[in-house]
């Protein structure tokens, strides 16, 4: 085959100046004091941002410091494992834990096979247009609305016209009304994250839509979906403000055994007991024992969100 | 097992695609442009062009893997043994059962090697473990990647060198024992050692397979196509036997190209 070389046109490609040297469009002495300039910029920034980091470290210990001193002598295994008593001494929050318990076990269902179908909908079948704009706008908007709303909503909805009062049942959806966007939108980050040449993989074996998401897209994009979802249930755990608003008594109620028992959780009780320290001083202890457990809580699951992240991540 | 169809490498084999009309969109902008074209059962079909002559474009709707771009429309009729693969009636899944297709990129599933080539049977409906391991066997000799991975068949696909990747893609096609395969340019990510033993597996699968390649690699459609088309700004400029093509072209803008006055 008779290759042409094109190598005479190159040479006329390159400037040249006229000593017949590379033409160069820069200045040493300027681009030297540019340099030492952008490295003292870049050694105060440093500096700048390790201050940030100490400041919110600072803010961390205090809280703990705090909230360790309050707690001391008060945080015991009959604390945790007794019910709420008029006696402080007497007093624990193993109903408390219970009614936090069975309002994760509303959320966790519900907000997962919600929050997932919804992103799989939105990332796989809807046409990419602007209907999918538009809700992918409005979920991270829903994500920003304040919780107090979303008590409101569960109030109406699940409170009142649904008939479900102020029982567990309607505490967790109201609280899965609340961390569902949250869930869509790390689903929808979890499946977009995962490459379209597997997709391909599968489509071109004949599979349809469904097949390819139950047995390519799902198995990749799990664990940035559990991820979220853990930290979206860490949220709903310490939600306080919806709880308060769909009326939960202050109330010392038996430990509940239904998801239609009324119920108390542990950020809701953490805040009737500061409201009452004024009549019983213990109650600032109990608080701050309470939360302790609700941050050891938190502290595991986000923990556990970690260990799934970093074992299950996958390189391509 | 594979099944020896008669190989009487003519022209005379039969039409397995017959394109005609066909006209492409990605919007506003014509990717291909009136397309006639029949491609012949167990010969390899080159398609070869410069970057963005639609080459890609073209094999990607013969199995309607265009479907999932955006935006895209299309006229003219593709007819696939007599069928037109646009009609409403032919069902896209089934097309690509029997139309394989193996990507420019090694794309295995992040799975162990076996799993990768059950898959296909699997979502087709076969769960018996034995006629798995079988289907296993010898999707993977066909394309001789057996006697390299038989001892490592539940690690990682991951594992693999970039050619042995390519090789498990074919078996992973092979598995659910389509009519033809599609290679979308199989080795433009391979060394050439690797280019060599797909070319060596291309050759051998052809008399069981129909198959089309596209390949910006010039010598590579010398050296196993039957038949080779030539593509330029989305039209078919020249489609004729191989060493017609690169001997004695009919067109002068496929004489230029082969002769790397341009591309």
């Amino acid at each position: 085959m008779n290759h042409h070389n094109n190598s005479e046109n190159n040479e006329k490609n390159i400037e040249l100046d006229n000593e017949g040297k590379l033409k160069t469009f820069f200045n040493k002495d300027i681009t030297t004091k540019r340099m030492n300039h952008r490295i003292l910029l870049d050694k105060v920034g440093k500096k700048l941002f390790s201050v940030s980091i100490l400041f919110a470290l600072l803010i961390l210990v205090i809280l703990f410091y705090r909230i360790g001193v309050q707690s001391i002598g008060w945080l015991d295994l009959q604390f945790l494992t007794s019910n709420l008593s008029i006696f402080p001494e007497k007093a624990g929050i193993f109903g408390v834990l219970i009614g936090s318990f069975l309002l994760m076990v509303v959320v966790i269902p519900v907000t997962l096979l919600l929050g997932i179908s919804t992103a799989i909908y939105l990332e796989e079948y809807a046409k990419k247009g602007r209907f999918q704009a538009f809700v992918d706008i409005n979920i991270s908007n829903l994500a920003g609305v304040p919780s107090v709303i979303f008590g409101l909503l569960g109030l109406t909805v699940f409170g009142r016209l649904l008939n479900l009062g102020s029982s567990i049942l309607a505490g967790g959806l109201t609280l899965s009304l609340l961390v569902l966007p949250i869930i869509v939108a790390a689903g929808q980050e979890a499946i977009r994250a995962v490459p379209g040449f597997l997709r391909d993989g599968a489509y071109a074996m004949g599979a349809t839509k469904w097949t390819t998401v139950r047995t390519v897209v799902l198995p990749s994009a799990l664990p940035g979906i559990l991820t979220g979802s853990i930290l979206a249930v860490s949220r709903a755990i310490g939600e306080t403000a919806p709880l308060v608003v769909l009326g939960i008594p202050a109330l010392i109620l038996r430990v509940p055994n239904s998801l239609m028992s009324d119920f108390t959780a542990l950020p809701i009780q953490i805040y009737y007991w500061t409201l009452d320290t004024v009549l019983t001083p213990e109650y600032a202890n109990m608080a701050a024992a309470t939360i302790v457990v609700l941050l050891v809580l938190l502290f595991l699951l986000n923990s556990v969100a970690i260990v799934i992240r970093n074992k299950y991540q996958r390189r391509y | 097992m594979l099944n020896e169809k008669n190989n009487n490498n003519n022209h005379q084999n039969n039409i397995v695609y017959d394109v005609k009309n066909l006209n492409l969109w990605y919007g506003d902008v014509q990717g291909l442009k009136d397309i006639n074209l029949t491609i012949r059962e167990n010969q390899v079909t080159a398609i070869i062009g410069p970057s963005g002559c639609g080459k890609s474009t073209f094999i990607k709707t013969l199995n309607r893997m265009v479907d999932n771009i955006p935006a895209v429309r299309t006229s003219g009729e593709v007819l696939y043994y007599g069928t037109n693969i646009f009609s409403d009636t032919l069902r896209v899944e089934e097309l690509r059962t029997s139309v394989g297709m193996v990507f420019q990129k090694p794309n295995p599933f992040p799975k162990s090697i076996y799993e990768n080539v059950v898959y296909g049977p699997k979502i087709h409906g076969i769960s018996d473990k034995k006629i798995l391991s079988e289907i296993t066997e010898t999707s993977l000799k066909s394309a001789s990647l057996w006697e390299e991975v038989k001892d490592r068949l539940h690690t990682n696909a991951y594992g693999l060198s970039g050619g042995q990747q390519q090789r498990l893609c074919i078996a992973r096609s092979l598995a659910i024992q389509p009519e033809v395969l599609l290679m979308d340019e199989p080795t433009s990510a391979l060394d050439p050692i690797a280019t060599n033993k797909i070319e060596e597996l291309i050759n051998e699968l052809k008399k069981y397979y129909t198959i089309v390649i596209v390949t910006h690699n010039m010598q590579q459609a010398a050296r196993i196509a039957d038949s080779t088309a030539f593509f330029l700004n989305g039209e078919l400029v020249e489609h004729g036997p191989t060493s017609e093509i690169f001997t004695n072209p009919r067109d002068k803008r496929t004489d230029d190209y082969i002769s790397g006055r341009f591309g």
